[in-house]
């Protein structure tokens, strides 16, 4: 069966590396001539999943097709994909004319044809007086040029770019990706593209994937993915947020740093813990108070070329930061309004720590491969398999990782106005979340307690 | 003072280098049977060398020409077995790799006492009978490790997309290897033969242990027993002295070169 608008399937593909998951059942349609981004942190697994595309790596499970052709087994040489690698590799005992028709020469493509066309993307590439040049003489997008050429000189369906730009500096990755965008339009082929860099992917896209440890937080257009974030990771990734724990107290009303607030999200229901996002350029600041929504004490203005960035704590306590094209003072009184279109609610991917978990005895219980004091209890029966609960803010982090009942590092962190929302990943690879007001960095190893009377034993569903 | 004391202590260490090599060039132009008895200048001993006419009749000659063919048999599987041995513990992993580079590391370590006489025990325990093959396979045994480790930084050197872009350009695994992999391997592989010439050229104790009876002789072979009959044969001396002026001109060859690139990367 062929489908003629997707050009790539990916199916439910997966990947481990021994113990550690890179890929957790993921699955994209890549339609026919469309620019897409995979993004995500460094390590979230997006190279991976290019390599299983590119046939460089293969995936534990899952399929992949392109053209409605099962390609999962199919040697890289047999591919009809190209990729442009983010250090370049070309062959340096080539020269620039000898690795862009380094493809075509292998599929015995007549001389003078390879000649024509290798002219073509020089051109295309603007490097065209360069094919006698010996490729480690050229600067780096010089040599990302060539490397972009040698890939499109072959005509591949696809075009796999692994950061192609990242190697560069800042003038020239702006050049570059608008002229990727050009070149994209003018191809009219599929791009695939991954990157770390928010903004370019902002940029260059018409799809964007943002993968986190293995798994899509998000597909959608980059103005889906900016104003609509999913969850509170995709909102914090993307571009500069405020991200508040809030209340949906109904329908079109919203309560975050102590206020209610009109927004347009229905249907989350009524009374429902939520997150909530608005992003910096969004508040409207004033000097005065009246007629305002909330008001707050400006703390600190930072120009930034274009703009000033401000934080201020509101009257609640909160800290929010604004972007506005005026500068006000610090620890001057101001008045913020935020509109109600630019309030985005999301639903709290959890709202408490819930474990597998096993009890041992009457007061100690078995989860997270630990063994933790728990209340005295009778319900349950030692060996019986239940469920532990425990409130992000109950988790206790000490300095000290061998103090800990179990020990861990801090993998991502979120800042939510008035404390920190930490993800720590233990040594077994589970997350642990953690409410605190303690400020702590990303890679830090912790150690980790819970007070007894704060573990809370349910049973199982099943 | 410090400064002259400085100079002094390395033209000592110097003289005492190179003086048996200048002794010897010197007395390779008298006609003397005895060395360092000076019977007045003379060429007879150069052009007896390359005429053949000499006492030792050919056999300073054929232990020339076997040294050679055994060298270079043995340089020339050594790089392919090493190379191909270097590709294949570059993409090893973790234990595995660790545990194969050691034991490459071994070979070159041991005395060479050790490898002639375990593998002369080897032949015997083979019931191989001993002479030009198992000579040649004996130097092939000990020079490929070297070749191994030439290569090997070679490879961890290059940028490991290089490989996969070929793939990824349409090249099946064995055109990447000649098109791409060897030809950025080259410059290792070269070092690598040159380094196993060199240790076939000069082994001794190897091929003593592994030359059987039948009278296979290379030049160090051909040295040892010609000073046990009683007196080097004259005719060493201007073959020692050619010898030691060849490596030179080679050596100095390869600096200026090295120089000239060097100047040529800082342009």
């Amino acid at each position: 069966m062929k489908n003629t608008e997707n050009i790539i399937e990916i199916k439910n593909v997966s990947k481990s590396f021994g113990e550690k998951c890179i890929l957790n059942n993921v699955s994209i349609s890549v339609k026919r001539g469309e620019f897409l981004t995979l993004l995500g942190p460094s390590g979230c697994g997006k190279t991976t999943l290019l390599r299983i595309l590119a046939g460089f790596g293969t995936a534990d499970s899952g399929e992949i097709l392109i053209n409605g052709k099962d390609i999962t087994d199919m040697p890289p040489h047999e591919r009809p994909v190209n990729t442009v690698f983010q250090r370049y590799a070309l062959f340096p005992h080539l020269d620039v004319y000898e690795n862009i028709a380094f493809g075509l020469k292998l599929q015995k493509v007549p001389t003078d044809e390879i000649d024509k066309k290798v002219r073509r993307v020089l051109k295309m590439v603007s490097m065209t007086d360069y094919e006698d040049r010996d490729v480690e003489s050229l600067s780096g997008g010089q040599q990302q040029r060539v490397a972009i050429a040698r890939a499109i000189v072959n005509e591949p369906k696809v075009l796999l770019l692994d950061e192609p730009l990242s190697a560069l500096d800042l003038k020239m990755r702006k050049d570059m990706q608008i002229e990727l965008k050009e070149m994209h339009k003018k191809l009219g082929i599929t791009f695939i593209y991954v990157t770390h860099d928010q903004e370019e992917a902002l940029t260059l896209s018409d799809t964007i994937v943002v993968l986190d440890d293995g798994n899509i937080q998000q597909i959608g257009t980059p103005t889906d993915i900016y104003n609509e974030p999913q969850n509170s990771f995709v909102a914090d990734f993307i571009g500069e947020s405020n991200i508040l724990n809030g209340r949906m107290i109904k329908d079109r009303l919203v309560e975050f740093a102590g206020h209610e607030f009109e927004c347009v999200d229905e249907g989350f229901g009524e009374d429902v813990e939520v997150d909530v996002v608005v992003r910096p350029e969004d508040i409207y600041i004033m000097n005065k108070t009246e007629g305002a929504q909330l008001t707050a004490k400006v703390k600190s203005c930072t120009f930034k070329g274009v703009h000033y960035e401000m934080f201020v704590d509101t009257d609640k306590g909160y800290e929010l930061m604004i972007q506005d094209y005026n500068a006000f003072e610090p620890d001057s009184e101001v008045g913020l309004i935020i509109r109600p279109a630019d309030i985005q609610v999301m639903h709290k991917e959890r709202t408490c720590n819930t474990f597998d978990a096993e009890i041992v005895s009457e007061d100690r219980v078995k989860f997270l491969g630990a063994e933790w004091e728990c209340k005295p209890q009778t319900k349950f029966s030692a060996g019986e398999k239940v469920k532990v609960e425990v409130k992000f803010s109950k988790v206790e982090l000490i300095d000290h990782p061998e103090d800990g009942t179990l020990s861990g590092e801090v993998y991502f962190l979120l800042y939510k106005g008035d404390h920190y929302h930490l993800t720590i990943r233990t040594d077994d690879r589970d997350h642990v979340w953690v409410d605190t007001n303690d400020i702590w960095d990303k890679g830090d190893l912790v150690g980790i307690n819970i007070a007894p009377k704060d573990i809370k034993i349910i049973k199982c569903d099943e | 003072m410090k400064r002259f004391f400085a100079q002094c202590y390395i033209w000592l260490l110097l003289i005492v280098l190179y003086a048996p090599i200048v002794f010897i060039a010197v007395f390779s132009f008298t006609e003397s049977k005895v060395l360092g008895n000076w019977t007045g200048f003379s060429t007879r001993l150069y052009s007896n060398l390359f005429t053949g006419d000499m006492q030792g009749s050919g056999s300073l000659m054929a232990a020339i020409q076997n040294t050679l063919i055994i060298a270079l048999i043995a340089a020339t599987v050594s790089t392919i077995l090493g190379t191909i041995a270097a590709i294949g513990i570059h993409n090893m992993k973790g234990r595995g790799k660790q545990a194969i580079t050691f034991l490459n590391n071994i070979p070159m370590l041991n005395p060479d006492i050790i490898t002639g006489v375990s593998l002369f025990l080897l032949f015997v325990f083979l019931h191989v009978s001993q002479g030009y093959v198992t000579v040649v396979l004996a130097h092939i045994t000990f020079c490929t490790p070297y070749v191994v480790l030439s290569v090997l930084p070679k490879l961890t050197q290059m940028n490991p997309n290089i490989y996969e872009a070929a793939l990824d350009l349409g090249a099946t695994p064995f055109q990447a290897l000649r098109k791409v992999l060897l030809p950025m391997l080259k410059p290792g592989m070269i070092s690598g033969f040159i380094l196993a010439f060199t240790m076939s050229l000069d082994d001794f104790a190897v091929t003593f242990f592994t030359r059987g009876t039948i009278g296979l002789d290379t030049l160090s072979t051909y040295i040892y027993t010609d000073a046990r009959k009683g007196g080097l044969t004259p005719e060493l001396r201007p073959m020692i002295t050619i010898m030691f002026i060849g490596i030179l001109a080679l050596l100095i060859v390869i600096n200026l070169r090295k120089a000239r690139a060097a100047r040529n990367a800082a342009k």
